[in-house]
């Protein structure tokens, strides 16, 4: 039997991973997954405890998040593309036009 | 050892190997492998926690869906597998960033030990005995989404078509008679408009 901590742990690895990945990354591809990586650990979580307070409301927030995501991976892969095209690079310390 | 905890522990160690490679890679195909890997390890943590309809949905919708759209764009934008990234920008931003890091990680050093000596918080209910019946099934999933949390259920729906029209605007490639000064500027290379305040080495 696999004490809910234990599923806990796993997602608190799993978010700090992905928060290294957005610090250190410079490509934004692997920086854009990164985020990804954060919301399924907290998606993870959730999971986690509505099975431990065996209540199902965490299915419905695991599912609002997963849509968000969806529509946060669209719009950035966008941004991404055009960004691309004007910069000709994937590196993110490259796009600086914005920096004072 | 039962078997419940050789599977989780199997693919706790999947899903974190998965997610470390995912990060170190140079090549973003192999990193979108190995996010596919770590987070099909995350669907079987689902189904262990009872959560069978999630942990689909995880498949079909991360693995098969959004991930497709990062490979996709990645051969779009036909990066040639490994662009040398160059060693960043100066040397405040390299160190702030690798200062955060490892912040972070000490910060999560410390959940993981909470996290063993948790046994007395109420919630750290063992997931052995058997839920209710029924518990995270398509049918019961699907009653809370139409019944308790409808309008937020309905609201996704307003975000998905935001997204998608968004996604459109943003990624249509301009007509060149449009194109206006700035735009000209910005298609001409690697100098941008302004003046960059250091010179950064790509």
């Amino acid at each position: 039997m696999v004490p809910i901590s234990a599923y806990l742990i796993v997602a608190a690895v799993l978010f700090g991973i992905g928060t290294v990945g957005v610090l250190v990354s410079r490509n934004i591809i692997i920086l854009f997954m990164s985020v990804e990586l954060m919301l399924n650990a907290a998606n993870l979580a959730l999971i986690a405890f509505s099975r431990a307070l065996n209540v199902m409301d965490g299915h419905a927030f695991v599912f609002l998040v997963l849509t968000v995501a969806a529509a946060e991976a669209a719009v950035g892969l966008a941004m991404v593309l055009t960004i691309f095209r004007n910069r000709d690079s994937i590196n993110v310390d490259r796009y600086n036009l914005l920096k004072w | 050892m039962s078997l419940d905890t050789v599977i989780f522990i199997f693919s706790a160690v999947v899903a974190v190997f998965g997610a470390t490679m995912m990060i170190v890679q140079r090549n973003p195909v192999a990193s979108v492998l190995y996010l596919i890997l770590s987070l099909v390890a995350q669907a079987v943590l689902y189904i262990q926690l009872g959560s069978v309809f999630m942990g689909a949905i995880l498949v079909v919708v991360y693995a098969g869906a959004i991930l497709v759209l990062f490979l996709f764009v990645i051969m779009l934008l036909n990066l040639r597998g490994t662009e040398d990234l160059g060693r960043g920008s100066g040397p405040l931003n390299q160190l702030t960033k690798y200062v955060f890091a490892v912040l972070f990680v000490v910060e999560l050093v410390f959940v993981v030990r909470a996290g063993f000596f948790a046994e007395t918080i109420a919630v750290s209910v063992l997931t052995g005995p058997p839920a209710t019946d029924g518990f995270g099934s398509v049918e019961n999933v699907a009653k809370l989404l139409f019944t308790r949390y409808l309008y937020p259920f309905e609201l996704t729906a307003v975000l998905l078509l935001a997204a998608v029209v968004g996604a459109v605007a943003i990624a249509k490639r301009e007509r060149e008679d449009f194109a206006t000064e700035e735009g000209e500027a910005a298609h001409s290379g690697d100098k941008p408009a302004s003046p960059p305040m250091e010179k950064v080495e790509g």
